[in-house]
């Protein structure tokens, strides 16, 4: 399992020097995708709190980090640790209204309040330029190092895309990860045990939107450019999708079913024109034939086939 | 030395209907308390207000002379106080070790750390293992609850209570739905408790329990109506008739 890490992470180092720039640009941008969807499942697969709302994060730190730059002209030393903080602290007004609710009425509430920032996005247009977006926006050059090329920018994500998972795999097998699982299993006991469940909960909520406030910085210095349409709900449902599809409540899975998605938009988009009825139908299909997902699927279909038990 | 429990002047209604009225009781350190009465008498509401889970109308619950009336669920196990669930409420998705030392990391500081692996504290996890030796578990501590008997789940139950040592534990219906092998197994797991613990137990089946009692608690439709020692409780004649005699 190890050594498969590490043999990906080898291909991937090294695709700038043998993928073309349109192939190295959609690894960045399913990178992009993975953070967000392996943040999302923080909250999906962990906690057992499943999100309709989480384009919000990604949309609030990209705005922030732009408006900061266009308007006030800083630099991005100060915008994207501004960014992160202030997405950050809407995590957590955010999860302390969420949080109100579990189950369905915090699906709704999530929805709601992405809602409500998505509406500000195309509404406030003295801040966000509304349906035009906001254009003109650079990318940062770390310690010098020029991102502007498709491959140093790709070098750049695939370092922060490592870190961040492996944030999150420490985060998910600590003890507080495992109590994390407990209030998603049994709230119930877990509070007579002592835990406070929504202590807990909001404690991830908010460290699931600094991640995804990650995600949206990388988007941002990727495109250049910011638009309302990132924060709809479209953005959530598709995270939402890749979780579910990949395998919530596991490491592996999120990464699966980010790709899985990007690859279907950006790259089958271009052979089939109808590819959003195509990702419908590969949906339906893992739905119906790994109802846990590919990830989980998977293990069990290898566990079969080498004959042991499941 | 104050008492492991004292409720006082105890009262809940839901809607128009009362279902615990005016109940007060004191329990020893070290006391066996037996509560029982027929369906419908009020036991679990009771369990409920003093373990936290409902908020009493009027009237104190202390333990160990904490007032504990206010606190928060998570905030009494903090004080010592544990309990079991009259229906099976464990993890089922994982093994019987990491069920015990979800327990055991409860109580500590260890339980906020989001960096280290949890699975590498090795002392935990033996910890557990003890304690499920403890309950005949030792051999089992890696399957998933999911894989175990209803009768082996019941003493994960315990063995999730004792885990944290508490000096103040609630037995909700241990016996439910268990075979007579089973209950008499049980029976000897509680009856190993150390007298540092305080126990309440209800009971809706009073033969069962009654070797286990030092003192009785009889409730009926919320109110209490006999207490004392055993002997005397099951003299009694209103216990016989509210409950024996049915």
């Amino acid at each position: 399992m190890k050594r498969s890490h590490f043999l990906l992470l080898a291909v991937l180092i090294a695709l700038p020097w043998f993928a073309g720039e349109f192939y190295v640009n959609l690894a960045s941008q399913i990178l992009i995708a993975v953070i967000f969807a392996a943040s999302l499942n923080l909250l999906v697969g962990y906690a057992g709190l499943t999100s309709l709302g989480h384009a919000t994060y990604l949309g609030l730190s990209a705005y922030i980090s732009a408006w900061l730059s266009l308007r006030m002209g800083l630099g991005h030393a100060i915008t994207a640790p501004a960014a992160l903080l202030l997405t950050t602290l809407v995590g957590c007004c955010f999860g302390w209204i969420a949080l109100r609710a579990s189950g369905l009425g915090f699906l709704m509430l999530t929805l709601a309040l992405s809602q409500i920032v998505w509406g500000l996005g195309y509404r406030w247009v003295g801040v966000t330029n509304g349906d035009n977006g906001l254009s003109g926006l650079t990318r940062p050059a770390p310690f010098g190092i020029d991102l502007s090329d498709s491959g140093a920018y790709f070098w750049f994500v695939l370092v922060i895309t490592t870190v961040v998972l492996y944030v999150i795999a420490r985060f998910v097998n600590s003890p507080f990860g495992a109590t994390l699982r407990g209030t998603r299993d049994q709230s119930r006991r877990m509070s007579s045990l002592g835990y406070d469940v929504w202590g807990i909960r909001w404690v991830t909520f908010v460290f699931a939107s600094f991640i995804g406030a990650i995600a949206g910085l990388l988007y941002v210095y990727f495109n250049k450019y910011i638009h309302p349409s990132v924060m709809s709900v479209t953005v959530s449902a598709e995270a939402l999708l890749a979780v579910i599809a990949g395998g919530s409540g596991t490491l592996a899975g999120p990464v699966v079913g980010a790709a899985l998605v990007m690859l279907l938009k950006n790259y089958a988009s271009a052979y089939v024109e109808r590819w959003n009825m195509l990702m419908g139908i590969v949906f339906v299909f893992i739905v119906i034939a790994m109802p846990a997902g590919i990830v989980p699927g998977m293990r069990t279909l290898l566990q079969r086939l080498k004959g042991g038990q499941e | 030395m104050s008492a492991a429990l004292e409720v006082r002047g105890l009262c809940k209604a839901f809607g128009g209907i009362t279902v615990t009225q005016n109940v007060s009781l004191t329990v020893e350190p070290g006391e066996r308390r037996l509560i029982i009465g027929p369906n419908g008498a009020g036991k679990t509401t009771l369990f409920g207000l003093i373990a936290g889970e409902i908020r009493p109308d009027a009237g104190s619950v202390h333990v160990l002379g904490h007032d504990v009336t206010r606190l928060p669920v998570p905030a009494r196990a903090r004080v010592g106080m544990a309990r079991t669930y009259q229906i099976i409420n464990l993890f089922s998705r994982d093994t019987l070790a990491h069920n015990v030392v979800l327990s055991l990391l409860g109580l500590l500081p260890l339980r906020r750390n989001a960096f280290t692996a949890l699975a590498g504290r090795t002392d935990l996890y033996q910890k557990a293992v003890a304690l499920l030796e403890r309950v005949g578990l030792g051999h089992r501590a890696q399957h998933l609850i999911s894989e175990i008997s209803y009768g082996e789940q019941r003493r994960v139950e315990l063995a999730l209570a004792l885990a944290q040592e508490p000096r103040l534990l609630l037995l909700d219906e241990p016996f439910a739905g268990l075979s007579q092998d089973e209950r008499l197994i049980i029976k000897q797991l509680i009856a190993a408790i150390p007298r540092e613990t305080a126990i309440v137990m209800i009971e809706h089946d009073m033969d069962i329990a009654l070797e286990f009692a030092e003192r009785i608690t009889v409730l009926h439709y919320g109110q209490l109506i006999v207490e004392g020692d055993r002997d005397r409780v099951v003299n009694d004649p209103m216990t016989r008739e509210i409950y024996l005699g049915h």
